[in-house]
């Protein structure tokens, strides 16, 4: 069965990526996800936000007692005030280049216009394939308009598309007014590829400490359905790529991404709840299935299942909807328990 | 090139390009010469040749010396940076290196040394103390001479084989800031002969031709052999001569080994040497243009004495001559400057060089950093002047006790009116220094421009206060002495009004900036009478900014450093405004560029917002306050602290005569409860609803100001309204009541309390039982609150539980208020020692943290319990402690062995039943002891009606009666390093010393050098590539004798263990040792995480709790207990909330990995090993094979 694809150019031996996840926080974790079989590895976001709030928490560790007493000026040799830059992410960006035979992209989560920029650099510098953009702004923000953030994505993509030669992806979020109508702006604007969906941080509360808990639950196939279907409408219809993430869990879930049209398919939460050598059960899986529906490469299965690009989106979905009115309506109840 | 730097950094620029090898150990002042030299070399920064010097820390200066011994004698180019007790301990080696006619340099920042105090400050007492070692001595007067002649002394001990050490005086040049013209590479080069490198090598040993050095000599030969370096000794003069004048001829600037200066036909001179030259020079540049003759004679070879270049410097027309020692050398003819003077001239006399012998007298100045100013030059001057002048005069003090000291003038002022002059009171936390040293920095780089910065700080490492000293002037500045007369002074804190002088040092019509929370039109209101009277008397110029809430607005909170620096560019006109604002900002960017944009923004915008929110303020005409000052201490203080202490507290301490202070050294116990530095916005407030009385918070509180009572509700009759109590939650005590009192004015508000609080309130989880809030709304109810909780009965020690830390909430501290850090680590483990054993408490303590927030002056925190006892507290050195403390103990067993000895010849005489009854007491618990006391206040009655030899003899030691409770404290530089040799040496004694070490892993007091201790991984100065060995474990070694009881503790961690391991190791009568985990602010966390750091550090393995107990052991038992878990949490979880692990993350992230691995495998190793331990039997351990004593 031949499993090679073609992501933003980047030749890849099969169309599963391993995105951003704790299994990428070190070479040895790259390691093992290349040595499951992945097509190829986003490596953990860089936060600029948290590069910054770093630098300002280490300056303020740095002064506390200095200056104060006349034996102890300072408590830290003059290397420790250098700023706790990306220099930490970038190393393993560059080591895990150079240990593993696949393309691993770097994914980053820019704040301010100049680390957008100057960060993708240096990541490029440090040997990423390809530069994931993982865009989004804190939903909290009530004060921000959906043209104001629509515009941002497109801006952050310009500067950086500007500033490397790699291949540049855009991870967006799925709450657009238009979703359709900003992947298509990501599209004009240059983007190599989109991806589908990034999953806004939704923080859990702990009734006994009475605390908010930072966590991010993994995702299941269910929530797989938004961006399968933002993916079929997007088939034909943008010159980027598309890449699928969220909600893979099985083989058929990967297969389900393809016949919507999803160049290549990404999980972390597949393999950070079996283990990453849980990325080999996927691709025998997708290789059966492809044999089993006589599908010789990836793709013959690609966008199978797409909106037809002279379709009407509209019409599709509304017939789409229509559709599974009329199967919950005919139903008895039962069938919708599971 | 011009740049501005201090006088270390000069030295070590110089000292570092021309070493192959530098051998070092911190000592203040000299630190900073190292950790340049580390740091350099950790850049990998190369010397003249290209190389990158080795760097090499050792375990003591006696270290230092040694390895540079050995890589002199093996041919390097070697160097060590010094000072104080550290020369001392070099003073073995130096006569070997100068016996062999070694080249080698020692870089001497002079420091004084410990008599009958310790002081970081500078005179020449360590200098003086080794000018016999054969050494040459080579004196630097400033900053741009100590880069000078550093690069003369290198050249001279290469023409010369004499060993040189150049020294120049501690913190006045070593840490004062001066904008000096630094050598290039190819000056250095041009004065260094690369022939006499050569020579070196081949001198050094070697295989290939092989010889001895280092002979034993015998009658027949040692002395001839010791006459055969005269001619070496002889050349040095010349030589250091010819490599002055190579240096004139690369840069202009010239130096002799003897400097006159002054008028030509001059009758009256100083001599002098040192800092204090430069002050003498321009005063007499001063006097001469006046129309004086007199002039001063700068000594810049000490050693080997230039008695003929003296005596050729000295005009013909003088006719007395004063020497001027910055050193004290009780019983001497006078101090060593002098007398060479008066041999030298005497000699030259002899010979008929000089016609007559001048009248010589010697005086001494400037001991320990004491002021030495243009008034006392001309003091000087005016005494030569006297029919009579004194001998062995001092200036600068008052010393009413011997009348050695001379009159001065103090507002005698020599300065050039284009110099400006600025004076800075800030506080440590807010940067006022860091921004003066900016400010420095960025009008030092101007053309045309020289600057000067001397930076005062207090004796306190948490709300310490700053003074910084700024002279900015066309001309370079020579004013070794503190700013007076000042046309600017900021106030970067306005409570500094009501506490330091601050007007004083203004000149008239001076400008004031004082950073106020006032608007402008209230800010007089807000002012004491003495101030409105200065401010009107002298004119000032006032200004106002609130500068804390521009910082907190800007995201900056309490850090007003750049705001306030803008505003003294924009009114001071050092710089034309637009100029300086730019130059502001573009230091910023410089400053804080390594620390992240974010940092930089926030500090830009300081800048801008500064600008709009200064405003001058309208100075009334007349006084209209009537608030005095605020009482430096309340009434009803003893005599010594009212006339003393106070004075000292009040910063008038320099007024203080000689009779006021003591003669040995010896001062009262528990003065820091007199001051009360409320410097904390924030403080602990109990809630007694909530309280479970667990104790918690009292015992992890590092400044001892949490206190607990139980009394009975009667007590309660005229408690001031709000006073809190709550019923006490004991079982069958209906009727007794509770009251945990925050001492408020002492809190630092460092939170330790609320983080070991187990409350939750109901409601409101977040809230705790302790809590913190606003300091200033409470401040004069609880004065009152306190008053009435003092009155409160004590609780009866001997009906305290001692085993549990519930229990130790009602024993009272004897150590309190301590100036440690905000929420520092050691001082509960301290604090605790006191409440335990505190009035039979005897404490050796090592130079480092714990003597400065132990015994450092004005105020100590080791104070007493209201029946006059309390712990005995003595520092000696840093490496000695050991030793000092072991022999508390011989002492103590000598004298109760006598006192029971007599006591038995006075059996008859003093009641053979009370007599049998006190040899024969039990001495463990708390009412055994009671018990013994009792019954020796019963022997001393009776005692008063026996006469005779045995009886004074037996009077004198009875108290030893009562058992002692020995401790050695210290940290971990101390007992992991330097004094390693005797710690192991006193463990292995078997005598019944208890051994505490406050183990924060690295020399906390000098600012953060790697010890044995620093674990692997971490960044440390000297470590900054991270340390490359596991820390040792000193438990492991000491156990390993068998007979000594040892334990690891951290207390926020358990605070259980903790207490059980300090009580097991004071009851065991054998030596003890506890190693005590302490976070530290050199560690990199916010001090409050601090128990939870320590927490972490156990549950991660890497600090496993044991107790190791020989009594166990003895009693068929397995003596190793495990007292911690197996490791629960990943390393990373407790290094990767430390900065100083964190750093390496991102300077050197492969190697932090690396060693990040190696550390989860040494914490596996090493639980393996414990856990092994812990279940082998009694017999693998080795036996105490002690007889009993």
């Amino acid at each position: 069965m031949d499993l090679t694809t073609d992501y933003m150019g980047l030749a890849l031996r099969n169309p599963l990526i391993a995105s951003a996840s704790p299994l990428s926080w070190t070479v040895e974790g790259v390691q093992r996800v290349a040595d499951a079989g992945v097509g190829a590895v986003v490596l953990y976001s860089l936060f600029e936000e948290q590069v910054r709030r770093d630098a300002a928490e280490n300056a303020r560790l740095i002064e506390a007692g200095s200056e104060s007493f006349a034996e102890s000026l300072s408590y830290f040799p003059d290397v420790a005030e250098d700023e706790p830059g990306p220099r930490h992410y970038l190393s393993v960006l560059e080591r895990a280049v150079a240990a593993v035979e696949i393309p691993v992209l770097g994914s980053l989560n820019g704040v301010t216009p100049g680390g957008w920029v100057d960060f993708a650099r240096q990541m490029q510098d440090a040997g990423a394939a390809a530069i994931e953009l993982n865009i989004y702004y804190l939903p909290g923000d009530t004060r921000i308009s959906g043209r104001e953030v629509e515009d941002r994505h497109v801006e952050v993509l310009r500067s950086v598309k500007e500033a490397v030669s790699v291949p540049v992806a855009v991870k967006l979020g799925p709450h657009f007014s238009s979703t359709g109508a900003m992947a298509m702006r990501l599209d004009e604007a240059g983007a190599d590829a989109l991806v589908l969906f990034n999953r806004f941080l939704q923080p859990d509360i702990d009734p006994e400490t009475l605390s908010v808990v930072p966590q991010i639950g993994l995702s299941h196939p269910s929530e797989a359905r938004l961006p399968r279907t933002w993916i079929a409408l997007l088939y034909g219809r943008v010159r980027a790529d598309l890449a699928a993430t969220t909600g893979v869990e099985g083989p058929d879930d990967v297969g389900k991404y393809l016949l919507a049209g999803a160049d290549v398919v990404m999980t972390a939460s597949a393999l950070l709840r079996h283990g990453p050598e849980y990325a080999a059960v996927l691709l025998d899986g997708l290789s059966d299935w492809m044999g089993r529906k006589g599908f010789e490469n990836v793709a013959a299965a690609r966008g199978k299942l797409a909106v037809p690009a002279e379709a009407d989106g509209a019409d599709y979905e509304r017939a789409g909807y229509v559709g599974a009115l009329r199967a919950a309506n005919m139903s008895d109840y039962a069938s919708w328990k599971a | 090139m011009r740049v501005t730097v201090d006088g270390n950094e000069a030295t070590a620029s110089v000292a570092y390009r021309l070493s192959e090898v530098c051998c070092i150990y911190p000592i203040t002042p000299s630190s900073p010469m190292a950790e340049f030299a580390d740091e350099w070399a950790s850049h990998k920064r190369v010397n003249l040749w290209g190389g990158v010097p080795t760097v090499v820390e050792m375990q003591s200066e006696g270290g230092a010396a040694g390895a540079l011994h050995g890589a002199l004698q093996s041919g390097a180019l070697a160097t060590t940076f010094t000072a104080s007790q550290g020369l001392l301990l070099m003073i073995p080696n130096m006569y070997k290196i100068a016996g062999e006619l070694t080249p080698a340099v020692l870089h001497v920042a002079a420091r004084s040394l410990a008599a009958q105090g310790l002081s970081i400050f500078g005179d020449h007492a360590d200098v003086m103390a080794v000018r016999q070692t054969g050494f040459a001595i080579l004196a630097s007067a400033s900053v741009q001479e100590a880069h000078d002649l550093a690069l003369v002394a290198h050249a001279s001990t290469l023409v010369t084989r004499v060993p040189f050490l150049h020294f120049f005086d501690g913190f006045r040049t070593s840490h004062e800031l001066n904008t000096i013209e630094i050598l290039t590479d190819e000056d250095i080069a041009a004065v260094v002969s690369d022939e006499l490198i050569q020579a070196h090598r081949g001198r050094a040993l070697s295989p290939e031709h092989p010889f001895i050095r280092g002979t034993a000599q015998n009658p027949d030969v040692y002395f001839q052999a010791r006459e055969t370096v005269n001619p070496f000794y002889a050349a040095v003069p010349d030589a250091v001569e010819d490599a002055m004048a190579r240096v004139a001829g690369r840069t202009g600037r010239q130096y002799h080994i003897v400097d006159y200066s002054g008028h030509p036909e001059a009758e009256r001179v100083i001599v002098i040497m040192g800092s204090g030259g430069e002050t003498a020079k321009e005063t007499v540049a001063a006097l001469v243009a006046s129309g004086e003759r007199v002039g001063v004679v700068q000594i810049r070879l000490f050693r080997p004495f230039p008695a003929e270049a003296l005596a050729a410097a000295l005009p013909a027309t003088v006719r007395r001559v004063a020497v001027l020692d910055r050193t004290k050398e009780p019983g001497s003819m006078g101090e060593p400057l002098y007398l060479d003077t008066v041999a030298a001239l005497s000699e030259a006399a002899a010979k008929g060089v000089r016609q007559a012998m001048p009248e010589v007298f010697g005086g001494r100045y400037g001991l320990s950093s004491k002021e030495f100013t243009p008034g006392m030059v001309r003091g000087v001057f005016d005494e030569l002047s006297a029919d009579q002048p004194r001998r062995g005069f001092t200036v600068g003090i008052n010393d009413d006790v011997s009348g050695t000291s001379i009159s001065w003038d103090p507002t005698f002022d020599i300065e050039p009116a284009e110099t400006v002059r600025s004076i800075f009171f800030g506080l440590g936390s807010d940067g006022t220094v860091g921004a003066n040293k900016n400010t420095i920095k960025i009008l030092g780089d101007e053309e045309g421009l020289n600057a000067q910065g001397y930076f005062v700080y207090d004796s306190k490492k948490s709300g310490s206060q700053t003074v910084s000293h700024l002279r900015f002037g066309p001309k370079p500045i020579r004013a070794p002495y503190l700013v007076s007369q000042a046309s600017f002074i900021g106030c970067h804190q306005y409570g500094l009004l009501d506490r330091a002088d601050v007007l004083g040092p203004a000149a008239p019509g001076a400008t004031l900036l004082l950073n106020c929370p006032y608007p402008p039109d209230e800010v007089w209101d807000s002012f004491s009478r003495p101030v409105q009277e200065q401010i009107i008397a002298k004119g000032i110029d006032l200004y106002v900014i609130d500068a804390s809430r521009i910082a907190r607005d800007v995201g900056l909170a309490g850090r007003t450093n750049v705001i306030l620096q803008t505003c003294f560019f924009a009114i001071s006109g050092v710089l034309p405004r637009d100029v300086a604002i730019d130059r502001i900002k573009m230091a910023v960017a410089k400053t804080y560029g390594r620390r992240g944009t974010e940092v930089v923004e926030k500090n830009q915008a300081a800048v801008d917002r500064a600008l709009e929110g200064m405003h001058r303020v309208e100075v009334p005409g007349k006084v209209t306050a009537t608030r005095e000052l605020p009482r430096v201490v309340p009434d009803g203080v003893p005599e010594f602290v009212r006339t003393v202490t106070a004075e000292m507290m009040a910063g008038r301490g320099e007024a203080l005569p000689v009779s006021a202070l003591p003669v040995d050294g010896t001062y009262p116990s528990g003065t820091a409860a007199y001051e009360k530095r409320n410097i904390s916005e924030f403080i602990a407030r109990w809630e007694p609803e909530t309280c479970i009385q667990c104790g918690n918070c009292s015992f992890v509180c590092p400044h001892s100001v949490i206190r607990s009572r139980q009394y009975d509700k009667s007590h309660l009759k005229g408690a001031p309204d709000g006073f809190r109590s709550a019923r006490l939650d004991a079982v069958g005590l209906p009727d007794a009541r509770y009251t945990l009192q925050v001492y408020i004015e002492d809190c630092t508000g460092c939170g330790l309390c609320v983080e070991a609080c187990p409350v939750e309130t109901p409601g409101d989880p977040v809230r705790k039982a302790i809590n913190l809030t606003e300091r200033v709304p409470l401040v004069a109810a609880e004065r009152e609150n306190i008053a009435f909780f003092q009155t409160l009965p004590a609780t009866d020690r001997s009906r305290v539980d001692f085993g549990t830390v519930r229990g130790t909430q009602f024993l009272e501290p004897l150590f309190e208020f301590s100036g440690a850090c905000e929420g520092c680590g050691e001082t509960p483990y301290v604090k605790l020692l006191s409440q335990l054993f505190g009035d039979r408490l005897m404490v050796a303590n090592a130079t480092g943290c714990s003597s400065i927030y132990g015994g450092n002056l004005p105020t100590t925190p080791w104070t007493k319990d209201a029946d006059g006892r309390g712990p005995a507290w003595s520092n000696s050195l840093f490496e000695d402690n050991a030793e000092f403390g072991l022999g508390f103990r011989v002492a103590a067993d000598t004298h109760a062995g006598l006192a029971r000895r007599r006591l038995l010849e006075l059996r008859d005489a003093l009641g053979p039943e009370l007599v049998d009854d006190i040899l024969s007491a039990p001495q463990q618990r708390e009412s055994e002891l009671r018990a013994q006391r009792e019954r020796l206040a019963e022997l001393k009655r009776r005692l008063d009606g026996v006469d005779g030899t045995v009886a004074e003899d037996l009077r004198s030691v009875v108290d030893f009666l009562v058992r002692r409770s020995i401790w050695i404290v210290g940290g971990d530089g101390w007992a992991y390093d330097i004094g390693s040799g005797g710690l192991d040496h006193v463990l292995s004694s078997g005598r019944n010393v208890n051994v505490l070490v406050l183990d924060t892993e690295v020399y906390s007091n000098t600012g953060g050098q790697m010890s044995k201790a620093t674990p692997l991984g971490a960044v440390a100065k000297f470590a900054t590539s991270g340390k490359t060995v596991v820390s040792k474990d000193l438990a492991l070694q000491a156990i390993s004798y068998g007979s000594v009881y040892v334990a690891r503790v951290a207390m926020g961690a358990d605070p259980q263990q903790t207490l059980t391991a300090f009580r097991e190791a004071e009851a065991y009568d054998g030596p003890s040792l506890v190693l005590a985990y302490c976070h530290c602010i050199s560690h990199g966390i916010a001090m409050r995480d601090g128990l939870d750091q320590q927490y972490r550090a156990v549950e991660s393995g890497y600090w496993p709790l044991v107790r190791y107990d020989p009594v166990v052991r003895a009693a068929g038992g397995n003596p190793f207990m495990l007292d911690s878990t197996r490791p629960r949490i990943p390393l990373g979880d407790y290094t990767n909330r430390e900065l100083r692990y964190r750093s390496l993350q991102n300077t050197d992230p492969v190697e932090a990995e690396r060693l990040h691995g190696l550390g989860e495998q040494q914490v596996l190793r090493q639980w393996d090993v414990y856990e092994e331990m812990a279940t082998r039997g009694a017999q693998r351990f080795a036996a105490d094979a002690r007889k009993e004593q």
